[in-house]
C-alpha cells in the first residue's frame, strides 16, 4: 500500500513535532517572553544587589574583607557568588511548570488526541522535557548576560569553554528537573497539583543548596541534604566555571552527579509514562 | 478487502474501573467493511468507554477486539496508525492555527511534511476551512472546531473512523452539516464508520446498523428498520367514552396484533395501522361505543430505545444539557 511507504517510522518525527508545538507557544507570545527576561533582571537587581555582604564585613577592625570574602565565598564579590546561583534557579522556575502543561493538555483534551495517534508515549513526555530545557537554557543565558551587565566579576578560571560548560550543566539539570516535575504530575488532572508541588519542592531546593551561603557553613544535617541536592552541584559547577579563581576542583563530580540525576529521573519518568498514559 | 469482511470484531470486551465499576460488560459485535455502525445508549451506558478501548487509549480488563486484523491490546501501535479518531471533546490546540493543528496531527502519525502539507490543504478544502486555515483555533466557532476535528481525524487516510458524539452540543444546522460531511467523507474514502450518538433520528437516517447499549451490555443489534419492526409495528392509542373493558372486542378486529389498557386508554399494536384504525372505529360504533380520541404512531428509534432501555430520550436530553454546561465551563477556562 502506498500509504505505508509514506509513513516515516522515525521516533524523532513525532518528538520534534510535539517539542516544536510547545516552543511555538512560548516564542509566539512576546509578552511571556518579555516577562521571562524581565524577571531575572529584577531578581538580580533587587536581591543580588540588596545583599551586599562585601560591604557588611568592610570596616570591622582586624578583619580583611577580601580574605573573609575569598575564604567564605570563593570570590570577593558576593553578587558574583549569588548571581551564579540565580542561573541555576532560573532553571527551577522555568522547568517547574512543565507539569502544568501536562495537566492542561489532559484537561483540554489535547492529550486524548495525541494518545490516539501512534506517537510513542515517551515522545509525549520527552517533548515536554526538551521544550522546557530549551526555554531554561535561554533564560539561564539571559540571567548570565544580565549578571555580567550588573557587575559580575569573572574569575581566572573563566575561558570560552566556560560558556559551553555552563550551557551543558544547565541542560542536564533542566532535563532532570523537568522530568521530575512531569513525573510528579503524570497521574493528576488537577490544576492545584503542579502548583503545590512547585511550592513544596522549590524551597528546599533553594535553601538546602549553596545558592546563598556555602554548604560548609551549614549545620551538618543540612549539609547532608544539600549534598544530595542536584542544584548544589549545578551551582558549584557554574561558579567554578565562571567566578572562582582556585581551579576546577570537583567539577567532574558536579557534572557526574547532575548527569546521573538527569538520566535516572528521565528514565523513571519515561517508565511512568508508559504505565500511566495507557490507562 | 471483500465487502463482508469484519473490520471490527469484538469478543467479550469488558472494562472494570477500580475493580468495582463495570462500565462495559462482555460485549460482542462486529462491524463490516464500509458499514456505518451506530452505538446508542443513555449517558454512562458504556459508549465512550467502548470507543476508548477500541481506539487503544483504554486497556480492556477482559476480552479481546481486533480492528483490521490487529489486536487492540497487542498490536495497539498498528491499530492506531490505521484508524482515525474524532473524540467527543474539542482536542485542537487553541494557540495554533487550523492548518498547524492538522500538520501537527500528521507529524504524530509520522507522515512526512511533503505529503502532509498537500493533504492538509485538501482536507481543509473538504471541510470548507481553507479561508480560516491561518486563524488561531481560539477564534473558531463550535461548528468550525468540529469540522477541524473531522479533518484532523482523516489526515492518515484511515480505513476506520471512530466518531464519539460528533454532533453533541451543536445547533441543528451545524449538526446537519456535520453529517453531510461524514456521509461525503465515507463516500470519498470508502471508510468504515463507528459512531456513538444521542440523536436517534440521526442514527436512524445515517446508520446501516445500530447497537443499543445499556448498563454496559448490548441489549439489541440490528438495522434501524429491523429494530423498529421488532416492536410489532404501528401503535394506535384510543380512548372511548364508556368505561368498560373492550380489550377483547378490539383484539378480534383484523390487523390488530395486541391490545393493552393503560391509564384509561387502549394501546393497540398493528402491523398496518392505517388499515386497522378505520376498522376499529367501525367495529366500536357498531357496538354502540363512541371513540373520543385516536392517534396513530409509526414506531421510531425512540420507541425502540424506550423498549430496550426503559428510558425515553428525554432523560438523556437532560444529561446532555449537563454536558453542554460542562463544555461551556471548559470553553471559559480555555480563554
Amino acid at each position: 500500500m502506498s500509504d505505508q511507504e509514506e509513513v516515516s517510522k522515525s521516533r524523532f518525527h513525532g518528538l520534534w513535532a510535539l517539542t516544536n508545538r510547545e516552543l511555538k507557544k512560548w516564542y509566539q507570545q512576546p509578552f511571556v517572553l518579555a516577562m521571562g527576561i524581565i524577571q531575572p533582571i529584577l531578581w538580580l537587581a533587587l536581591l543580588g544587589k540588596a545583599m551586599n555582604i562585601g560591604n557588611i564585613v568592610t570596616g570591622i577592625p582586624g578583619i580583611d574583607p577580601k580574605t573573609v570574602m575569598l575564604h567564605t565565598f570563593g570570590t570577593t564579590n558576593y553578587f558574583s557568588f549569588m548571581a551564579m546561583s540565580m542561573v541555576a534557579f532560573t532553571v527551577v522556575f522555568t522547568t517547574a511548570f512543565t507539569g502544568m502543561s501536562v495537566v492542561w493538555d489532559k484537561r483540554l483534551g489535547f492529550m486524548n488526541k495525541v494518545l490516539s495517534t501512534p506517537v510513542s508515549r515517551s515522545s509525549i513526555i520527552l517533548s515536554k522535557v526538551l521544550s522546557a530545557s530549551v526555554r531554561a537554557i535561554f533564560q539561564a543565558g539571559i540571567v548570565a548576560l544580565v549578571a555580567f551587565a550588573l557587575g559580575l566579576t569573572l574569575g581566572t578560571n573563566f575561558g570560552w569553554y566556560s560558556i559551553f560548560g555552563v550551557f551543558a550543566i544547565v541542560f542536564l539539570v533542566s532535563v532532570g528537573l523537568s522530568s521530575l516535575f512531569t513525573a510528579l504530575t503524570l497521574r493528576t488532572t488537577r490544576m492545584e497539583m503542579p502548583q503545590a508541588i512547585f511550592q513544596l519542592v522549590t524551597l528546599p531546593l533553594m535553601f538546602a543548596s549553596s545558592a546563598y551561603f556555602p554548604i560548609n557553613q551549614m549545620p551538618s544535617w543540612l549539609q547532608i541534604i544539600a549534598s544530595w541536592n542536584p542544584i548544589s552541584y549545578t551551582i558549584d559547577a557554574v561558579r567554578r566555571l565562571m567566578v572562582f579563581s582556585n581551579g576546577f576542583g570537583q567539577l567532574t563530580l558536579d557534572f557526574a552527579f547532575v548527569a546521573s540525576f538527569a538520566v535516572i529521573v528521565t528514565v523513571i519518568c519515561v517508565v511512568l509514562s508508559w504505565r500511566y498514559l495507557n490507562k | 478487502m471483500s465487502e463482508n469482511e469484519d473490520i471490527i470484531k469484538v469478543e467479550g470486551l469488558t472494562k472494570i474501573f477500580n475493580h468495582s465499576l463495570t462500565a462495559v460488560d462482555h460485549i460482542n459485535f462486529s462491524v463490516k467493511h464500509g458499514e456505518i455502525f451506530g452505538f446508542l445508549g443513555p449517558n454512562g451506558a458504556g459508549k465512550t468507554t467502548t470507543i476508548k478501548m477500541l481506539i487503544t487509549v483504554l486497556k480492556p480488563t477482559e476480552g479481546k477486539a481486533t480492528i483490521l486484523g490487529g489486536d487492540i491490546a497487542k498490536q495497539s501501535m498498528d491499530v492506531r496508525g490505521a484508524i482515525g479518531v474524532v473524540p467527543q471533546e474539542y482536542t485542537a490546540d487553541e494557540d495554533l492555527t487550523g492548518y498547524e493543528n492538522i500538520l501537527l496531527c500528521a507529524d504524530l502519525y509520522g507522515i512526512p511534511r511533503s505529503v502532509s502539507k498537500k493533504r492538509a490543504m485538501e482536507l481543509l478544502e473538504l471541510v470548507e476551512l481553507t479561508g480560516f486555515k491561518d486563524k488561531r483555533v481560539q477564534t473558531y466557532s463550535g461548528g468550525m472546531r468540529r469540522r477541524l476535528e473531522l479533518a484532523s481525524g482523516l489526515i492518515n487516510r484511515p480505513k476506520v473512523l471512530f466518531l464519539d458524539e460528533p454532533t453533541l452540543g451543536l445547533d441543528v444546522q451545524t449538526r446537519a452539516a456535520t453529517w453531510n460531511y461524514v456521509k461525503m467523507l465515507k463516500k470519498e474514502f470508502g471508510m468504515t464508520l463507528f459512531l456513538t450518538t444521542h440523536y436517534l433520528e440521526e442514527a436512524d437516517a445515517l446508520c446501516d446498523r445500530i447497537a443499543i447499549i445499556d448498563h454496559g451490555k448490548i441489549v439489541v443489534i440490528g438495522t434501524p428498520t429491523s429494530l423498529k419492526d421488532s416492536l410489532g409495528g404501528d401503535i394506535i392509542t384510543l380512548s372511548v367514552q364508556k368505561d368498560e373493558d373492550i380489550t377483547g372486542l378490539i383484539s378480534k378486529i383484523e390487523h390488530v396484533k395486541e391490545v393493552r389498557k393503560e391509564n384509561g386508554s387502549y394501546l393497540i399494536k398493528s402491523a398496518n395501522g392505517e388499515l386497522a384504525a378505520p376498522l376499529i372505529i367501525e367495529a366500536l360504533r357498531k357496538s354502540g361505543l363512541v371513540v373520543t380520541k385516536l392517534s396513530l404512531t409509526k414506531p421510531t428509534l425512540n420507541e425502540v430505545y424506550l423498549q430496550y432501555t426503559g428510558r425515553s430520550m428525554r432523560d438523556a436530553e437532560e444529561s446532555r444539557e449537563n454536558v453542554m454546561q460542562q463544555r461551556m465551563v471548559m470553553r471559559r477556562a480555555r480563554q
